[in-house]
């Protein structure tokens, strides 16, 4: 990384006419971030286990009545399922990281390491899905999981409609086939030369290779599929497979606030902790689309 | 990814023309040359590892993108017969009134999210890019949002809107002396306040990229402004924001493609109201398929959509050519 220094020099940061508003800009900006990015999460963590007159009364006062109820959040676990639901999500969440790993990773290999003939026409194929809008395959899309071309299968109600689609991804092929582009060449010719073969070379060589990329993508999808809402909602008509994100407005329509509210600060709870425990290769994984896109 | 209009690489094979007399043979060992090519290059590994992204891309994406063009076509229902008729959903959605309201709700949202949403992530990544070794700290802050999933947000925002003077935002608006305001309550304020929670969900995303961006400027560029008497302000001027002017622009385009095609806001929000004031284009594709189950209808309007975006995005790319210094 080139950046031992930026727009303001080493001398500049040492002048008070720089110094003085840097510092209270740093400051400012901080207590607006703190505000933005914790506020509503502190927020929400005080609301979770007040009763709900002290959140709609006075939502800023600490906890105006003097109670504190606790029990709202094993509350909102059990009677409103929030435990389950999660469940759900978690399910739909691993298997989709999962298929997307598959596919672009064994697409990333035969277009950056074996490259046949037609590896080209399979990559434009790829990439122009990338400038397609996604909406002009919504409804195609869904009567297409209604019932799947040649195998006439109904796959709402199933997980596999919301763990194949995601894996149609064109950006996680990208970034994947970047990567192994990036491997020297003569391993995969030493790796020939020592007798392996195209399968070998994939499972001993390019994986264990390419974890940081593979992480990055698991993280990625995991994340997408713990935020996706329209579709879940639509291929999942059966509230015992539903996501945490379909079941919550659900949820928000029947509950009493305290429980809605702490159900709320549970669902938040698990993708901020994943977050702040990967937040290097989240950072990095961000970054990297910001790189594909220019 | 939405994006669109941008030209794709095109695959060209060139053969070496053969001169008339040794055609034949050349032809003869061009053969040979290939079957030998294709059993090293076109061999089975190759074709069993292609299966699974084929089958996928081929059932999940190349082939609902091509039944989106017939459909838009046609009329389905999924219980009559599948009916061919022309341009009749175009002219159906043509002259439906509320794809006028929806599409002027739609370009009201993005200009809205372009004037208060691309300016703050630019001006904040700038300021983090200079603090260096602490940024991580005030990333991590600014990426807080996006990482909160969209749902727990609306449903927390809609609480934080309560129109009731005592609401979260009214109570810290009152402290000043502002307000009480209707918020989503009202058909004028309905929109900037969807706005300010998609800018909010969204400025972290924008702020990381950026970032990315400006970590990459070498520190010899300012260097070298500097001795040539370069201020502060010039130095951000002429080095930082050309820097970035390549990932600007494709955010700009981005974040109008994005916000074209809202949805999860207005439908959790407000469900389109009040008086059809945060009905968006994307809500009356999804009204029309899965509430009134006109498939021809809601696929006609989405091909409208794409379209627009392509012609957009190829106008923005004609526009701005030449400005894009990578």
């Amino acid at each position: 990384m080139s950046g031992e220094r930026g727009a303001l020099s080493v001398t500049d940061r040492k002048l008070t006419r720089v110094r003085l508003p840097f510092v209270i800009g740093q400051v400012v900006v901080l207590i607006g971030l703190l505000i933005a990015g914790l506020g509503p999460l502190l927020w929400l963590l005080k609301a979770a286990i007040s009763p709900t007159q002290d959140s709609i009364r006075s939502p800023l006062a600490w906890f105006p009545s003097g109670e504190v109820q606790w029990q709202n959040l094993s509350t909102a676990w059990q009677q409103g399922h929030i435990g389950y639901y999660l469940g759900n999500t978690a399910i739909i969440a691993a298997g989709t990281a999962f298929t997307s790993l598959i596919v672009c990773t064994t697409a990333g290999y035969v277009l950056s390491v074996l490259r046949p003939r037609w590896g080209p026409l399979l990559s434009a194929g790829i990439l122009a899905t990338l400038f397609v809008p996604h909406i002009v395959s919504l409804v195609p899309l869904y009567l297409t999981v209604l019932k799947v071309p040649v195998l006439h299968a109904n796959l709402t109600n199933t997980f596999w409609a919301v763990w194949l689609p995601p894996a149609a991804s064109a950006f996680n092929v990208l970034i994947v086939k970047r990567f192994f582009d990036g491997i020297p060449r003569e391993y995969f010719e030493a790796a020939r030369i020592d007798g392996a073969g195209s399968i070998r070379v994939f499972t001993s060589l390019v994986l264990p290779l390419s974890r940081p990329i593979l992480g990055v993508v698991v993280l990625l999808s995991i994340i997408s599929s713990w935020k996706d809402y329209l579709w879940p909602l639509l291929v999942l008509t059966n509230p015992d497979l539903q996501p945490v994100s379909v079941a919550l407005p659900k949820i928000a329509k029947v509950t009493e606030l305290n429980i809605q509210l702490a159900g709320l600060f549970l669902a938040l709870l698990i993708p901020v902790a994943l977050f702040l425990v990967f937040q290097r290769a989240f950072l990095r994984g961000v970054g990297l689309s910001g790189g594909i896109k220019a | 990814m939405p994006s669109s209009g941008a030209e794709l690489p095109t695959t060209t094979t060139t053969r070496p023309t053969g001169v008339p007399v040794t055609r034949r043979a050349a032809g003869a060992r061009r053969r040979l040359n290939r079957l030998h090519l294709q059993r090293v290059r076109n061999g089975l590994p190759a074709v069993a590892f292609a299966v699974p992204v084929l089958l996928i891309f081929l059932v999940f994406s190349w082939g609902p993108i091509v039944r989106g063009l017939v459909m838009s076509l046609q009329q389905t229902n999924l219980i009559d017969p599948v009916k061919w008729v022309g341009l009749e959903n175009f002219r159906y959605v043509l002259t439906d009134p509320a794809v006028g309201q929806a599409s002027l709700n739609t370009l009201w949202f993005t200009l809205l999210a372009l004037l208060f949403g691309f300016p703050v992530p630019v001006l904040l990544a700038m300021f983090l890019s200079e603090l260096r070794g602490k940024s991580w700290l005030y990333s991590t802050l600014a990426y807080l949002p996006v990482i909160t999933p969209p749902v727990v947000a609306i449903l927390l925002w809609r609480f934080f809107y309560d129109p009731s003077p005592s609401g979260m935002f009214n109570t810290i608006l009152g402290a000043v002396g502002l307000g009480p305001f209707p918020w989503l309550d009202s058909p004028s304020s309905a929109m900037p306040s969807i706005v300010l929670e998609a800018t909010w969900a969204g400025a972290g995303n924008a702020v990381i990229i950026y970032l990315a961006a400006l970590t990459s400027v070498r520190a010899d560029l300012y260097e070298a402004a500097e001795l040539d008497g370069a201020g502060v302000g010039r130095r951000v001027w002429h080095v930082m924001l050309p820097h970035l002017r390549g990932v600007l622009l494709l955010m700009l385009l981005l974040q109008v493609i994005g916000t074209m095609q809202l949805f999860t806001e207005p439908l959790l929000f407000t469900g389109g109201g009040p008086q059809g004031s945060t009905m968006t284009i994307l809500l009356l594709i999804y009204n029309y398929a899965f509430v009134n189950g006109d498939y021809g209808a809601a696929t006609a309007l989405s091909v409208l959509l794409a379209l627009a975006l392509a012609v957009l995005s190829a106008g923005f790319q004609f526009a701005t050519r030449g400005w894009s210094t990578e």
